[in-house]
């Protein structure tokens, strides 16, 4: 085979090669639709985050603005810190509501941002002061059998 | 009568044992000695292209049309399991996921060692077996450095770009039988796809598979060619070594980067 017939393969196969890994990060990957680099962190301390996980993502009004970086245990006041990397072009007024949701019956949790009416933005670093825990079923189940017996308890008397 | 078969049987178990030492220990040192040998190929990389050629160029057809058979079968199947529960939309996140994370990189390796391993073996059992090897040494050039580095370097591109074409093509198939063939919303198989595949997490760690692979595969191949008796069964027996040998490496490393990469993710 000559040489340059052959330099001709080899160059289309490497050409092939980087364009299937460039499908594959772009249309079957996600860094087509976020990208890491140009974030900014906000944290949130919840009393419980439930199922919640790193990378599991933020949303506003349901659209993806940000994802989980991080999830702590702070034993001074006992609950847990999550902090969120929120891409640059979304900015949250300060008193914004943070809230943990569950997509669908059986699906992953996300963080749910619900935008305040603050004039002033939250910045780099700085803490959502509102939060909404998670919901425990066992939780949410005991509540209610508590509730049904005290109602019972109150008929009878 | 009986205790004198009884030490026969362990001596042959400690034959065996001391033979495989032998042989690791050969292969670790061939392994160094080829590494520090890879100089001349890389001044000289029209020798590794040349290589590339027909471990990789030649490897293709096989590989793009596993990958679409494989990907087509996983739609196909996905969609017969998932549509039970009502969410045939999570067909793309199945064929994606499989494939970027473990069907890639494993099979295209498996494809790989039997299609371009063998061969890079037997040629070069048989450059060993016709004395070609020798001839190069009376010559003052080196095998290792002439035959073994170009072939082994060129095995270590191709693997992840083959790895990376069987993915896509696997996507692209899946997509073909669910999306065109049955029906499934195709902005629903996207974007679920896209939701769920991250880039740091799956395809970054498939790659680094495929990349683990390509070293293991060449190196048993280039090692069983050189170390085959110079004879016609040591050639064929030595072909038969390295497809065995380097599939179940194939599959025991997968076993361990799996359990090193995946282990207490989501």
């Amino acid at each position: 085979m000559q040489r340059t017939t052959m330099d001709l393969w080899v160059g289309l196969f490497v050409a092939a090669g980087i364009g299937a890994l460039l499908v594959l990060a772009l249309k079957v990957g996600n860094m087509g639709t976020y990208s890491a680099a140009q974030s900014y962190t906000l944290m949130g301390s919840f009393e419980n985050i439930g199922g919640l996980k790193p990378r599991a993502p933020v949303k506003s009004a349901g659209v993806v603005v940000g994802r989980v970086l991080d999830i702590q245990f702070n034993p001074e006041t006992f609950d847990a810190v999550v902090t969120m990397s929120i891409d640059i072009r979304y900015r949250f007024p300060k008193d914004t509501f943070a809230s943990i949701l569950t997509s669908g019956l059986l699906g992953e949790q996300y963080i749910g941002l619900a935008a305040g009416g603050d004039e002033v933005m939250l910045k780099s670093g700085d803490k959502i002061m509102k939060t909404n825990s998670a919901m425990v079923l066992e939780e949410m189940i005991g509540r209610f059998l508590f509730n049904k017996a005290s109602e019972n308890k109150d008929g009878k008397n | 009568m009986l205790p004198r078969r009884i030490v026969l049987g362990i001596q042959g178990v400690g034959h065996r044992v001391i033979e495989s030492v032998w042989r690791l220990g050969r292969a670790s040192r061939f392994f160094i000695l080829m590494l520090m040998k890879s100089g001349t190929s890389m001044r000289r990389f029209r020798l590794v292209i040349r290589e590339i050629y027909f471990t990789g160029v030649l490897s293709l057809i096989i590989i793009v049309v596993s990958g679409l058979f494989v990907g087509m079968v996983l739609g196909l199947q996905g969609y017969e399991t998932l549509q039970k529960y009502g969410s045939e939309s999570a067909v793309g996140t199945l064929v994606a996921l499989s494939l970027v994370r473990e069907l890639g990189p494993v099979v295209a390796a498996l494809l790989f060692a039997s299609r371009a391993g063998s061969a890079i073996t037997a040629e070069i059992g048989l450059m060993k077996a016709t004395e070609q090897l020798a001839a190069m040494e009376m010559m003052a050039v080196d095998p290792m450095a002439r035959v073994v580095a170009p072939r082994f370097w060129a095995g270590v591109i191709s693997m992840p770009f083959l790895a990376a074409m069987f993915s896509s093509v696997g996507v692209f198939g899946g997509y073909l039988v669910t999306v065109v063939l049955i029906g499934v919303d195709e902005g629903s198989f996207w974007s679920q796809m896209q939701s769920a595949v991250d880039f740091r997490y799956d395809i970054v760690n498939g790659v680094i598979k495929t990349c683990v692979f390509g070293v293991a595969v060449t190196a048993i191949a280039v090692f069983e060619g050189y170390d085959a008796p110079p004879t016609a069964e040591g050639v064929s027996g030595a072909t038969t070594r390295t497809v065995v040998t380097s599939s179940l490496a194939i599959l025991g490393l997968d076993f361990v980067l799996t359990a090193f990469m995946f282990r207490g993710m989501s």
